[in-house]
């Protein structure tokens, strides 16, 4: 790996304060599952890394007025075993236990798991693609290989969101809480996640200096209907092709609000605006669910070879609505 | 400081990818710094228009002018107007996420281009066949007029002040200017056409090899932050006191007739009366 200087703060304001010294030139470091690919390949080559293990303020899960709290550097095994997490938000326990393997869960942590970076193959080969700074994007071209990218929202860079967590804290209408300095601000997490269009080099919003602390989870669908499925190539360790995380507020028999998201289908979670909306009022039901499926889909652009991403999305959207992972027809 | 960016193409190739944004900052303090060296310059120096006594003669001799005189017709404000907004949609998609305003700027960048194009287009068939398409151009005649103006700039007041035809010797460099870099980067901008997506071109980045791609992105770079400073002079330029009669002229189309008798020479701009 290349050298760098190594922080091993013991508290928020120590590593802010590393942060605020260092400012671009410091990568935060959590898990450490996404930094060391990109050190160890010697992509990146930061000046100093921020190794936010050592803070115990960062750990943890705790209740907050039937909602939850959860530092950023709290496990997705502690996630997906939590018995809050699993008893309010099954689905966000259901999105960690599918991310990667048991000894990844066992050291990745949520705040990693939201703030990773695209893992789009020739971004990830060190090449000079729009996310790298440079002027083309080798996943968009009539060779490309393009299996896993993106069918909605690309502006110019075709990577996806690759995070199982994202789209869950997105229908959960999470917030997100980021230090920088004295500073304190929180964000929605659909406002965290930041498309090509409006920064070509990341995937979230964090500036120089940031740090994530905690995400915030409203008690708003905590114990309400939730449903997240993930289709990957292999099933004992994989990222997502697609996922989806939904919930549902039923009012009755009939749906009273819902929230939506797809990941891996666009650089941040795709909401499905237009489907939530439609639901309102709509039963759980094939007709329901069909039509959801085909307004899903309204405006993808596939891409060579990512078409067949269309009907799985349909499906998956399909089966969220039945809330059966099991339904095919 | 690299004034340029490199980077390392899959097939080992060293190519450029885009100028440094260094470059904007140099080229936007290079245009401010100007406006106010200029500025503070004009606080000293003479007006240059003809003397009163000399327009009054000239009314006198030239009775039959028109009270208002057209300078600028409607259809070559229009596309003014017209180009204007386009490079400033230009300018601002271009930069603003560059100083750090972050939003979804290519699609009104490209869009911003393709008006541009069409109306240079236009531009270039309208001055061609129905203006006076030399008036605009700077050659070797216009050495002595550029010798004046300098010597005058100087403080030779002495001197007999170049009446400029219709268009004055700076105007004419700066049109000069802004077609050579106009020209370039709409033609680096319809080659990156083939980047984004547009639905105009089918996308295809291989059109080029990684270096001609590289020097097109160069070139687009270099000319973009060569308009921040054009723009920035020009209007400046508009907006001075002594320059303002010209800008009236942009939205209204005609000066007046002492206007014209005391900043053009009227032999060499003939007016029709």
């Amino acid at each position: 790996m290349p050298a760098f200087e190594l922080f091993q703060p013991a508290s928020v304001s120590d590593a802010l304060g590393v942060l605020n010294r260092h400012g671009a030139d410091a990568w935060v470091m959590a898990g450490g599952n996404d930094t060391f690919d990109w050190l160890k390949d010697r992509i990146k080559k930061p000046k100093v890394v921020v190794d936010l293990s050592m803070i115990n303020e960062l750990h943890g899960i705790k209740d907050a007025g039937g909602g939850l709290e959860i530092g950023a550097t709290t496990t997705l095994t502690t996630i997906a075993n939590n018995p809050m997490v699993k008893e309010r938000f099954p689905m966000l326990a259901q999105a960690a236990l599918l991310v990667a393997s048991p000894q990844i869960r066992n050291v990745s942590t949520v705040g990693g798991n939201v703030s990773q970076d695209a893992r789009c193959w020739y971004y990830r080969a060190g090449w000079p693609c729009y996310r790298a700074g440079g002027n083309i994007c080798y996943a968009d071209t009539p060779t490309s290989i393009n299996r896993e990218h993106a069918l909605f929202g690309a502006d110019r860079c075709v990577a996806v969101n690759p995070s199982d967590t994202a789209p869950a804290l997105v229908a959960l209408d999470a917030q997100f809480v980021i230090k920088n300095g004295d500073a304190e601000r929180v964000v929605s997490a659909e406002e965290f996640f930041i498309g090509p269009g409006i920064d070509i080099t990341k995937l979230t919003s964090l500036q120089p200096g940031d740090l994530l602390t905690a995400i915030r989870i409203p008690s708003t669908f905590a114990g309400k209907a939730h449903f997240f499925e993930k289709v990957r190539d292999r099933q004992v360790w994989d990222f997502a092709l697609v996922n989806i995380a939904a919930s549902f507020n039923m009012a009755g028999a009939s749906i009273g609000e819902a929230r939506m998201v797809v990941n891996g289908v666009a650089a941040t979670p795709y909401r499905l605006n237009a489907v939530e909306a439609f639901l309102r009022g709509k039963s759980r039901d094939k007709a329901t669910a069909e039509a959801a499926a085909d307004m899903a889909v309204e405006g993808a652009v596939p891409l060579k070879h990512n078409a067949y991403k269309i009907p799985l999305m349909k499906a998956l959207v399909k089966r969220a609505i039945r809330g059966d992972a099991e339904w095919t027809s | 400081m690299d004034l340029l960016t490199t980077a390392r193409s899959p097939w080992g190739e060293s190519i450029f990818i885009h100028i440094s944004w260094s470059l904007f900052w140099a080229a936007l303090v290079g245009g401010l710094l100007f406006l106010l060296a200029h500025g503070g310059y004009m606080l000293f120096s003479q007006h240059r228009k003809r003397p009163s006594a000399e327009v009054d003669q000239l009314e006198r001799e030239r009775a039959g002018l028109p009270a208002h005189i057209t300078r600028h017709g409607f259809v070559a404000r229009a596309f003014h107007w017209v180009m204007a907004v386009a490079m400033l949609t230009l300018l601002f998609t271009a930069f603003l996420p560059i100083v750090g305003v972050k939003f979804a700027w290519v699609q009104w960048h490209w869009m911003a281009g393709v008006l541009l194009t069409a109306s240079v287009l236009f531009h270039i068939f309208h001055a061609t066949f129905v203006l006076d398409f030399w008036s605009i151009w700077v050659g070797p005649k216009d050495i002595p007029e550029l010798k004046l103006e300098m010597a005058r700039e100087m403080g030779r007041e002495d001197l007999p002040g170049p009446r400029p035809g219709k268009y004055p010797l700076g105007n004419r460099l700066y049109h000069l200017a802004v077609m050579v870099c106009g020209l370039i980067v709409i033609g680096t901008g319809i080659m990156m056409m083939w980047r984004v997506r547009t639905g105009i071109v089918e996308r295809n980045p291989y059109l080029f090899s990684d270096i001609t791609w590289g020097l097109t992105y160069v070139g687009h770079g270099l000319m973009g932050v060569g308009f921040v400073g054009l723009v920035i002079a020009h209007i400046y330029f508009a907006l001075r006191p002594e320059k303002l009669w010209i800008t009236k002229a942009m939205i209204f189309g005609t000066v007046t007739r002492r206007e014209y008798l005391e900043n053009h020479d009227p032999d060499r701009w003939v007016v029709n009366k």
